[in-house]
């Protein structure tokens, strides 16, 4: 029977078929994101604040198999997980949002424990009834830009006043750019440079350049899967709270130092105001507008054992921290910032793993004392 | 097997299926498989053991080939067939010294996790096993002795690597032997690639040729069979009368067997790596078991583990098969839907499907036919209580295969009890039902039931497969029932 195929020929031509349409969907979905050198976009889709609850701080981890949780680049995901997406703002909600590196957002301290978490457990309220609301929108890395950066994206949800907590390590000119967060959002940092003629280079090699072939459905696989993976990751944040993995035991704060005096690339015996990026900061306070912004130095562990007499802690030289501390004091005193000195607020022994990272009692006496910040800030 | 050692896997099958003669493709595959069976053992702590377990896998099959001769073969003729398998000998034997040689290429080498033994050792072992071989050749009078000897031998090696506390024992002996410290012994040590299916292939063809159902093979055949390397990491477990004629059968791979095969290794890829691999972000494990708070999401973690563990199987099978099709052999199903079943002898009928035949040939029909012949006069076994006993052992030891411990065997259990359950209602049920004939809504709705039931009760036994100790497993059924 001429022409008539047999089932193993149909068999091959569907399959061909098949496969040509495989081929050519897959080249669609290649030039459709194309024209996108990131998938912030796509990472506005979200099952968190659907499906299961919104994250209480900002997703990151280093170990995401035990945190349910992990650490990418998509701000508009990493925001779209937060709980502070989860709707418009209620009208009986007066709204704080906590800017800071690992310590605001809760190193080694589970998410109900975290400042945000314990000063909204003391249940302020404004004098016209409102409830204070206080968003973790820590990120664990220590760098101003990277504030800044966070900010930008979290103005959209209408605060009605900011708490940033800094330390001197945030403010040098190298710590800037060197967050992978910053590194990989380029488009972005690179507006805040130019809208606020920051002194940062807009062409720093560090930045992510996507090129044609990292636009692709190939070359951006990795960004896909962290989408995927966050969402997927949602499931056991809602049904277990987790969203760290807190080792049992640590390596406490170094107690006895190096003779070192210096500070980054920075020498004794005083710190200048050109050296550090007061003006990423001066350009968060910009980007507040009308929002009222608190600034407080955060605590930190100062150490009594081996050259303490030469450096506080780790991150700082006494010459650079005493210096540091001044130059706050007078640029607030000068500009007119709400600016709270919170050096010493913390006992010493409340210090984990590092010289910024609090247990949950020292948070606890922090929460305590930026909780009648925002009290005071209320006024009567 | 990870998705390296798949794309290396593809296009070696390709090459294999498209230019190697018919006539070739035997020996082609069977150096194929001997360097993957090396290559896919991951390193041990214990010196040199990722060479001699592959080796070993190699030397139980041809030890269990040399046992399967037919015995009644007159002196002359016998003598002309050993010669007749001498150059698959020496292939063989080239190849692990071949590839025990690897340990001189210093950086270069690949093929085994960590450095191949001396050769001297390699050598040495090959004479031995030569001389073991040669001594089963002579003893072929004893062969139905010398058979049940080495299912006893496999079955005791499954036994040890299953049993955590045998395996540490092992190690902590082997440890001792070898000079490493006994006190970083465990029972990880013994990660023995493949040996479980290979057991059950050896097994087989061990009780067929007793049973006098196993033709007469050639070595190479015969190891192609029992060391395939698709099937090497998660079966299926072949018939080896089927294999070896699809092998002898020689017959040309078509167009449609590579697209098909290509077609079911990217299923199986998909299934596997991202959507087994997506859901084990969030399924069942023993570290959130303890973590969970809330009975609703207890369930779909265990709904989600119950999938991952289907897709992760499934899919790795599928990669098998496809490969298998690449290179002209058609590998039997192991899944066929089965968490669409609306009962749970259908269920099994599709899981595993190579794994439950294998138990119903070799120990569920045998163990029936015995109980049944024994079952008569006063000690006659009413016919529930031999279903009873064969079903409930046949799953319990279905579920120690896969690890001799107490969960397991709870898993084994369970199955084994619903299976005799559903086959009493089942009895109960089948003069009752022709009434139901003329209502096929009533009919759906049962089937619904059915498939509701089933898929529960499957899922619902993942818990005792999915953790690792009772009191665990114990507290999550607390934990989804609400209490």
């Amino acid at each position: 029977m001429a022409g008539q195929s047999t089932p193993a020929k149909t068999s091959s031509i569907s399959f061909v078929r098949l496969a040509l349409k495989v081929l050519l969907l897959f080249g669609l979905a290649n030039l459709v994101l194309l024209p996108f050198a990131s998938l912030n976009g796509l990472g506005r889709l979200s099952a968190y604040n659907r499906a299961f609850p919104g994250r209480l701080r900002l997703p990151y981890a280093d170990n995401p198999s035990k945190a349910y949780n992990l650490s990418l680049y998509n701000l508009e995901a990493m925001f779209a997980s937060h709980e502070l997406a989860s709707g418009q703002k209620p009208a009986d909600e007066f709204r704080v949002l906590l800017i800071g590196d690992s310590s605001t957002w809760g190193f080694l301290l589970p998410a109900e424990q975290t400042l945000a978490s314990q000063i909204n457990q003391a249940g302020l309220q404004t004098a016209d009834g409102r409830q204070v609301r206080v968003y973790n929108l820590g990120y664990p890395v220590m760098s101003l830009s990277k504030d800044l950066l966070i900010l930008s994206q979290a103005m959209r949800y209408e605060p009605d006043l900011i708490i940033w907590l800094v330390t001197l390590e945030s403010f040098p000119y190298d710590k800037q750019l060197f967050p992978p967060l910053i590194q990989n959002n380029p488009e972005l940092m690179r507006r805040l440079i130019a809208d606020f003629d920051l002194k940062l280079d807009i062409n720093d090699p560090n930045f992510k350049q996507a090129g044609l072939f990292d636009r692709t459905l190939i070359g951006q696989r990795r960004a896909l899967a962290d989408l995927v993976r966050l969402q997927l990751y949602g499931v056991l944040w809602a049904a277990t709270g987790i969203d760290q993995d807190i080792p049992e035991t640590y390596t406490p704060r170094q107690e006895d130092l190096e003779a070192d005096a210096t500070f980054h690339d920075l020498q004794p015996p005083t710190l200048r105001e050109e050296d550090l990026a007061f003006g990423i900061l001066e350009a968060g306070l910009v980007m507040a507008g009308d929002t009222p912004v608190i600034l407080i130095n955060e605590p930190m562990f100062t150490s009594q054992g081996k050259n303490s007499d030469i450096r506080y802690n780790f991150f700082y030289p006494r010459w650079a921290y005493d210096g540091f501390r001044s130059l706050m004091a007078a640029k607030s005193q000068e500009r007119g910032w709400n600016y709270h000195d919170l050096w010493d607020a913390v006992d010493n022994q409340e210090f984990t793993n590092s010289a910024v990272h609090l247990t949950a009692q020292g948070t606890a006496q922090l929460a305590l004392r930026i909780g009648e910040l925002i009290t005071g800030s209320l006024g009567p | 097997m990870d998705l390296t050692v798949i794309l290396v896997f593809i296009p070696a099958a390709l090459l294999v299926g498209l230019i190697v003669p018919g006539r070739w493709k035997g020996t082609v595959l069977l150096v194929s498989s001997l360097a993957a069976i090396f290559w896919l053992q991951a390193a041990l702590p214990l010196r040199n053991l990722d060479f001699w377990l592959p080796a070993l896998s190699v030397g139980l099959t041809v030890l269990t080939w040399a046992a399967t001769r037919p015995s009644q073969i007159p002196g002359d003729q016998a003598q002309a067939r050993w010669r007749l398998e001498l150059p698959a000998a020496l292939l063989i034997s080239g190849a692990l010294i071949a590839i025990g040689m690897t340990r001189y290429n210093g950086s270069f080498c690949c093929l085994t996790a960590t450095r191949p033994p001396a050769i001297w050792q390699i050598l040495l072992g090959v004479g031995l096993w030569s001389g073991l071989i040669w001594l089963v050749s002579r003893l072929k009078s004893r062969a139905g002795w010398f058979s049940g000897s080495l299912i006893v031998i496999l079955l005791a090696l499954l036994v040890i690597l299953k049993s955590p506390f045998l395996s540490l024992k092992a190690s902590a002996l082997l440890r001792g032997l070898t000079g490493q410290s006994i006190q970083l012994a465990a029972a990880s040590d013994f990660a023995w690639l493949g040996f479980s299916y290979l057991a059950f292939r050896l097994i087989h063809a061990l009780r067929d040729f007793q049973a006098s159902k196993l033709p007469a093979y050639s070595l190479a055949d015969f190891v192609n069979y029992a060391i395939f390397f698709p099937s090497w990491v998660a079966g299926p477990i072949d018939r080896s009368q089927r294999f070896i004629a699809e092998s002898s059968s020689q017959k040309p791979i078509l167009k449609t067997d590579r697209l098909e095969g290509l077609w079911r290794i990217l299923s199986g890829v998909f299934k596997k790596f991202v959507l087994a691999d997506g859901l084990a972000l969030m399924a069942l494990n023993s570290q959130n078991v303890v973590q969970i708070q809330s009975t609703g999401w207890a369930w779909l973690i265990l709904y989600a583990y119950a999938l991952r563990i289907f897709l992760d199987f499934s899919g790795y099978t599928d990669i098998a098969i496809g490969l298998g099709r690449l290179v002209g052999f058609h590998l039997p199903e192991n899944f066929d839907r089965p968490y669409l079943k609306t009962n749970l002898t259908t269920f099994w009928n599709s899981w595993h499907i190579t794994l439950a035949q294998w138990f119903r040939a070799y120990y569920f029909n045998p163990l029936t036919r015995s109980l049944r012949s024994r079952s008569k006069g006063k000690f006659a076994l009413p016919a529930w209580a031999v279903i009873l006993i064969c079903q409930v052992t046949t799953m319990l030891l279905i579920g120690l295969w896969h690890g001799i411990t107490i969960n397991f065997a709870i898993w084994g259990l369970w199955h084994g009890v619903g299976l005799f359950i559903h086959n009493r209602w089942s009895e109960w049920v089948r003069p009752r039902s022709t009434n139901l004939e003329n209502r096929p809504g009533l009919q759906r709705s049962l089937k619904f039931a059915g498939w509701l039931l089933t898929f529960n009760f499957v899922v619902l036994g993942w818990i005792w497969f999915a953790l690792p100790s009772p009191t665990m497993a114990w507290d999550y059924v607390q934990l989804l029932l609400g209490l």
